[in-house]
């Protein structure tokens, strides 16, 4: 401000970002050294602890050595409970360490032995010593980091441009994070997938028609399951149709009175609660599925057969592929409704006078000009709703049963992959069977499909895009 | 020589002007979008055979006009019409009214060219096909290839009459919106500044077809160009802060105005 002479103009950015650039300089570095110190130094200290253990326990190998690690480091958290006088009756040997340290609410595996107080309070005295250097060191440049940063300030200094470019770097880091992320839940399920296919091959998985994975209990060995992929996914597909017969005529015809008809007002209270739907959690669809509309199919069907055939049994199970695509299908006309509205409103509003101008009535318009313009955008919408139909978990657990076979009866219970996964990596496991692995070849494989769904539609939906810009 | 015995027959037309008989009679006619009013009674006749262009400054009232004269008000949700339109002696907007029929005999072209993105031929058809004008295919075919003649697109598209209509450029696709209200042989045709967005070739295409449309149709056009209501209008009438401020003879309008703001929007003077 004074090299300015109090002249605001001369400055090159306003002081505001010179006071931002210095708070980034004072807490960027510190904050870096201090995460870096807090994830390496525990690797040290154990280091140096290990080291530090008696030869007799470093002899039995590398698991004794950790467990023993384990217990130190316990006894560590223990001693620092304990008051000096407490502390120096259990150096002093004289009264017992397991005892000691229960009194104060820590469990010991064993009796202790003298080497681990010992070691417990190098481990402690390290840790301390390197808190405080840590502090100290962080704070040190903390400060550093703002008197270089004050020092470099001055009037033509374009604190503004340096601000700009932190600001660039952390939204840089923050997309990076959930791309990584990605990346790492793909190459996760990858590589666990490739172990399952080295016990049982690809082709019995992908085309195999009997799924029989029999029971994953440990120790078990040698019995062999049957991993077909097909009836699973025959199961999902059916599902999925189900579900967008049901949904796309009433969320296009809902959008279409959205986007067309309705007055504002009652856009304005229709479109959010027909949102509201889609805010319903998917375990909620999933019980109401499973106590109301399942029971009901089943009893309205057992009504009808006794009308008709005169003999009350019900042809449509609770549990039925007709059940879980109905309900599906209402979660599912939110996202078709508010997707295609939002598609069908993007119709510039010159073909829409220049139909009505020709003397076209509103039906006419929508059915000849309106969809036909807007085809391929909801065309788009319409896969990214069956992706998520295909990728629906909570209600096919609860409403589609868990019979896996291939069958083209509605009425009938099948199964999807989502089910299976679940089914499969539910209960006491051991992660180096078949039985649990299938699931991530599942998961890989409804990836797959779900993915190459979403990129097609975006494709579609984008080409759209460009038509009217 | 030609172009001089055109100009004197068009002399002619022009003096005997007030003798034409009227198309269209707006009687007091008022509009207001909400609360605010748009149009304060507004006297204006549209006279048969002829093209009228409405002149004045930006958001004066003369595209609403444009638009009452159709109906196309209609399609906004707080816009509220008062007076009374008739045409050829029929209240527009009588409750009885089908507003589908008036609109198929009171076409319109927009300002900028909106073909459907749909064929060439199937542009032109939507009309004719929406009212069940044409029975078969071969009047379906005549009635393409005449409207795209009325509209002198014919010999730059016959031979790609099935190829989208929005890969035209944009005089043609102009030409083909105003085939496309001609094939549903409307008697009126309501034009809002339609060469706006056109450049000064696919401007003088247009109007020169406006110019050959008039024995057939009359022409009702909402222009920005002084110049152009000057070449291609019998009649023009000048809006004002949504009030009618003159109608006269184009000629007179031009030369002698009667109204002082009509001398300076013309001058250049504000608008």
């Amino acid at each position: 401000m004074a090299s300015s002479k109090g002249k605001l103009s001369a400055l090159h950015s306003l002081p505001g970002y010179h006071g931002v650039y210095v708070a980034i300089w004072a807490v960027l570095p510190a904050a870096f050294v201090l995460a870096v110190w807090l994830l390496a130094s525990p690797f040290f200290i154990e280091n140096s602890v290990r080291s530090a253990l008696p030869d007799t326990v470093k002899s039995q190998g590398a698991a004794t050595t950790e467990l023993m690690l384990g217990q130190v480091m316990q006894v560590a958290n223990g001693l620092k409970r304990l008051s000096s006088d407490e502390l120096a009756a259990v150096t002093s040997g004289s009264s017992n360490l397991r005892e000691a340290l229960a009194a104060k609410g820590v469990p010991m595996a064993n009796a202790g032995e003298p080497y681990m107080v010992e070691a417990a309070q190098h481990y402690n005295s390290l840790r301390d010593g390197s808190r405080w250097v840590m502090s100290l060191v962080v704070l040190i440049i903390a400060i550093a980091g703002a008197v270089f940063a004050i020092r470099g300030i001055s009037a033509p200094f374009r604190a503004r441009n340096r601000v700009e470019r932190v600001m660039l770097g952390t939204l840089l880091v923050a997309s990076s994070i959930a791309i990584l992320t990605t990346v790492g839940i793909v190459g996760s399920m990858l590589s666990e997938a490739i172990r399952f296919f080295q016990s049982v091959s690809p082709s019995a998985f992908f085309f195999g028609t009997v799924w029989d994975p029999r029971f994953s209990a440990a120790g078990s060995g040698g019995t062999e399951g049957q991993f077909g992929l097909l009836p699973l996914l025959a199961g999902t597909l059916y599902i999925a149709l189900v579900a967008m017969l049901f949904a796309v005529p009433v969320g296009l015809f809902a959008a279409i009175y959205m986007a067309e008809y309705a007055k504002p007002v009652v856009r304005g209270i229709a479109k959010p609660l027909l949102e509201i739907l889609a805010g319903i959690p998917t375990i909620v669809y999933g019980f109401f599925a499973l106590v109301t509309v399942g029971p009901f199919l089943r009893d309205i069907s057992a009504q009808l057969n006794g009308l008709v055939t005169g003999n009350y049994v019900n042809f449509i199970q609770a549990q039925s592929v007709l059940t879980a695509g109905l309900v599906m299908g209402i979660m599912l006309i939110p996202f078709v409704s508010s997707l295609s509205d939002d598609i069908i409103t993007q119709v510039p509003r010159s073909l829409r006078d220049g139909s009505l101008g020709l003397g076209a009535t509103r039906s006419e318009t929508i059915k000849r000009v309106i969809l036909p313009a807007a085809l391929p955008g909801i065309v788009g919408a319409l896969l990214l709703t069956a992706s998520r139909a295909v990728g629906e978990t909570m209600i096919v657990v609860l409403a589609a049963g868990v019979a896996a076979r291939m069958q083209l009866n509605p009425f009938e219970a099948m199964t999807t992959v989502t089910v299976k996964i679940v089914n499969q990596l539910t209960g006491d496991l051991e992660f180096n069977s078949p039985q649990t692995l299938v699931a991530f070849a599942l998961g890989i494989t409804l990836f797959a499909i779900t993915l190459c769904l979403n990129i097609y539609a975006l494709y579609i939906v984008r080409k759209y895009r460009e038509q009217y810009e | 020589m030609n172009m001089m015995s055109e100009a004197a027959v068009e002399k002619a037309l022009d003096q005997k002007m007030n003798t034409v008989p009227f198309k269209m009679i707006g009687k007091d006619v008022s509009v207001y979008y909400g609360e605010k009013r748009a149009l304060f009674d507004v006297n204006l006749n549209v006279r048969e055979n002829t093209v009228t262009a409405l002149i004045g400054p930006s958001g004066c009232g003369k595209s609403t006009f444009l638009r009452t004269l159709n109906r196309m008000n209609d399609t906004i949700d707080s816009c509220r019409v008062t007076g009374k339109i008739t045409l050829d002696d029929g209240d527009i907007y009588d409750p009885s009214i089908d507003v589908v029929e008036l609109r198929a005999r009171v076409g319109m072209v927009f300002q900028k060219p909106n073909p459907f993105p749909k064929s060439i031929y199937e542009n032109v058809t939507y009309g004719p096909k929406i009212h069940g004008l044409a029975r078969t295919k071969a009047d379906l075919d005549q009635i393409v290839e005449t409207s795209l003649q009325k509209a002198g697109l014919w010999n730059e598209v016959k031979d790609r009459l099935h190829e989208s209509g929005t890969g035209l450029s944009g005089g043609q696709q102009q030409r083909l919106c105003i085939a496309r209200a001609v094939a549903v042989s409307p008697e009126v045709i309501l034009m809002d500044e339609p060469c706006s967005a056109l450049d000064p070739i696919a401007t003088a295409k247009v109007e020169e077809l406006i110019h050959e449309l008039r024995t057939n149709y009359t022409i009702v056009i909402v222009t920005h160009s002084m110049q152009q209501a000057a070449r291609v209008s019998q009649r023009t009438a000048m809006f004002h802060l949504g009030n009618l401020v003159e109608e006269n003879d184009t000629d007179k309008m031009f030369t002698n105005p009667d109204d002082q703001r009509t001398q300076d929007y013309i001058m250049g003077r504000f608008g």
